[in-house]
């Protein structure tokens, strides 16, 4: 399936079982190196389950896939060394500082302290936080926070990076910078999976599916997908899309 | 499958975490302070005051001897001395009396003939005040009768018998308690702060970050278990500075064997409490498990009760469990100054509870659900 050095993530009839609950209903698709993948669905959908599958946070109860070239029935491990995943709840310690969590997570990722020092300054450079690299998680803003995660889950150059609704409860102007952080990221070759509930955020991924009750129902660029629904904007077309939707709220 | 490096960095995070705690710091180093000042004080099994209600129906000689004797005890009181049964079981029945002396009809010319017999009843509401209070009033009465006998030129028939109470030589219940509340200690804090530690990272979801790099479970499980060991040293040298400088106790064996012990139980407690919480979803969950856990380690490890008055299935049961070789090191090793040779044993059952529970907290650590 991984026959392609051109394919990021690969699954095919991809199925979460929760008891009798199909919260993931025998997905497949491809991704991309390099591609911005933008992940749609309403609240319950099953786009997290489906993603902490991926990630190997989660088993699938049945289907295949390969992430980044490992099997993610029986490489977990090896998915794990060459992926970052950002999750929707916020998962920094909050009582360390800002540059304690960055060393944290690049040294468990094996990168050396000489490299860590070299990154971080650039990357509090990028991030405009030099002046935050000694506060406590805690202490910093939401907005802040959340590109601090994105750097943490990106500081050791994962192949693919996997965003869970990486914009949730952040202010337009601040999600505005984020877009641009991803596009950096993707910019250097970086794959970037993303879950998303604003639609304005559709619109700059490369490719969008669109998760109804544990299915994919649509999945192609949003150019196309607007064409083929007649619509003028994502928004329009995930309403379409989604009208038919059994759960969530 | 263990990185130096990623450990490193682990521990580094759970000490930093650990000093910023509002409250962890405080409880590590207050408690075992507050726990061996106050407790060894309030909680005493030393019986210093026994009241004795007489009934004396002899009215001789002897019997006035006897209770001027107990009156002039230390610890005997006397409360009443009446002619009659009923009126002196009222003083036990209200709890003024703790022990009821009866003393016979003819008891001074049945002494004389070598065949006398005098009745004690105890109240057995505080179980060990009354054994040991009939305790003290026997002993006071054979004084008495032995001296009395002597005086008289009678034989002795009352042949005197001499306890003495060793390695705890004035049986001072303190000594019996300070290595049992290190135990103690021991117990709920490597216990509980790892279990509450780990949970804490699945409640705030920092664990999901943990879990999705390539950190290895042995890894990660010693990082939450490390400190511990720590705290599990410190806890003990504080209990026995304070042991030592308030109450006079130092251990009589050596330092280095205690140590030695606390480092294996703590392993052992502190790994039981990542195994609980590895399954457990909330503090709450954890919590009830691991008190259920503590309730059997502290009454049937031997630690207030003593394991050869358990019944035998009972005592086959405390074999799995791991402070009963704990206490019993402990114990050993302060009071009586045993050797680690000596006690291998006990050092290798808690060796190997040891090893085991650190193998199966980190196999029962699920970074893929």
């Amino acid at each position: 399936m991984n026959e392609s050095n051109d394919i990021a993530i690969s699954v095919r009839n991809l199925t979460k079982m929760f008891g009798a609950f199909i919260a993931v209903d025998h997905i497949s698709f491809d991704v991309k190196r390099g591609e911005i993948f933008g992940f749609l669905g309403a609240n319950g959908a099953g786009k997290t389950t489906a993603m902490r599958m991926l990630c190997g946070l989660s088993y699938p109860t049945s289907g295949d896939g390969f992430v980044a070239g490992c099997d993610i029935n029986t490489q977990a491990e090896g998915i794990k060394r060459r992926i970052g995943y950002m999750s929707q709840k916020f998962s920094l310690y909050g009582d360390l500082t800002v540059m304690e969590n960055l060393r944290l997570f690049a040294t468990v990722y094996g990168m050396s302290d000489k490299k860590i020092s070299e990154v971080s300054t650039d990357l509090f450079k990028n991030l405009e936080m030099e002046n935050m690299r000694d506060t406590l998680v805690k202490d910093i803003p939401v907005g802040w926070r959340q590109k601090l995660a994105f750097a943490t889950a990106t500081i050791h150059s994962p192949e693919i990076v996997f965003l869970d609704e990486p914009t949730g409860g952040v202010d337009p102007i601040t999600r505005r910078r984020f877009w641009e952080l991803i596009y950096k990221a993707s910019s250097d070759g970086m794959t970037v999976f993303v879950t998303t509930h604003y639609l304005d955020e559709a619109e700059y991924c490369n490719r969008v599916s669109i998760m109804v009750d544990g299915r994919i129902s649509a999945l192609d660029t949003p150019q196309t997908l607007k064409k083929k629904y007649n619509a003028t904007t994502m928004d329009e077309v995930f309403r379409i899309v989604a009208k038919d939707a059994k759960r969530g709220d | 499958m263990i990185n130096p490096r990623i450990l490193k960095a682990l521990l580094r995070k759970e000490v930093a975490l650990m000093r910023r705690n509002p409250i962890i710091p405080k409880i590590v180093l207050l408690m075992p302070v507050m726990v061996m000042l106050v407790i060894p004080l309030v909680a005493n099994l030393d019986v210093k005051s026994v009241n004795v209600a007489v009934v004396d129906n002899d009215r001789s000689q002897l019997s006035c001897r006897v209770i001027s004797d107990m009156e002039h005890s230390d610890i005997l009181t006397i409360m009443s001395v009446s002619g009659s049964h009923n009126e002196a079981m009222q003083y036990v029945e209200n709890g003024t009396a703790d022990v009821l002396l009866t003393i016979p009809v003819n008891y001074e010319k049945q002494v004389s003939d070598g065949d006398a017999a005098i009745d004690i009843e105890a109240n057995g509401v505080n179980a060990i005040k009354g054994m040991l209070g009939a305790r003290y009033v026997s002993q006071s009465v054979m004084e008495t009768l032995v001296s009395w006998q002597r005086e008289n030129g009678i034989l002795i028939r009352y042949p005197e018998s001499s306890v003495i109470n060793r390695y705890n030589p004035t049986l001072n219940f303190r000594n019996y308690m300070i290595p049992a509340l290190m135990v103690v200690l021991l117990i709920i804090i490597c216990g509980f702060l790892p279990a509450l530690n780990l949970v804490s990272e699945k409640e705030s979801g920092t664990i999901e970050a943990m879990n999705v790099t390539p950190v290895s479970r042995l890894t990660f499980v010693l990082s939450k278990l490390i400190p511990f060991w720590i705290i599990a040293l410190l806890v003990v040298t504080v209990g026995m500075i304070v042991g030592r400088l308030v109450y006079g106790l130092a251990p009589v064996g050596s330092i280095g064997a205690i140590y030695l012990a606390t480092i294996l139980f703590g392993l052992v407690m502190s790994g039981l409490g990542v195994l609980i919480a590895n399954r457990s979803s909330t503090m709450l969950q954890s919590i009830f498990v691991m008190f259920a856990f503590i309730m059997i380690f502290q009454l049937m490890s031997g630690l207030f009760t003593p394991i050869r008055s358990m019944p035998q299935w009972a005592q086959y049961f405390t074999y799995a469990i791991p402070p009963r070789y704990f206490i019993e090191i402990i114990r050993s090793v302060y009071l009586k100054g045993t050797t680690i040779i000596e006690l291998w044993q006990q050092y290798a059952a808690l060796a190997g509870f040891a090893t085991a529970i650190l193998l199966l907290a980190a196999l029962t650590y699920k970074k893929q659900s």
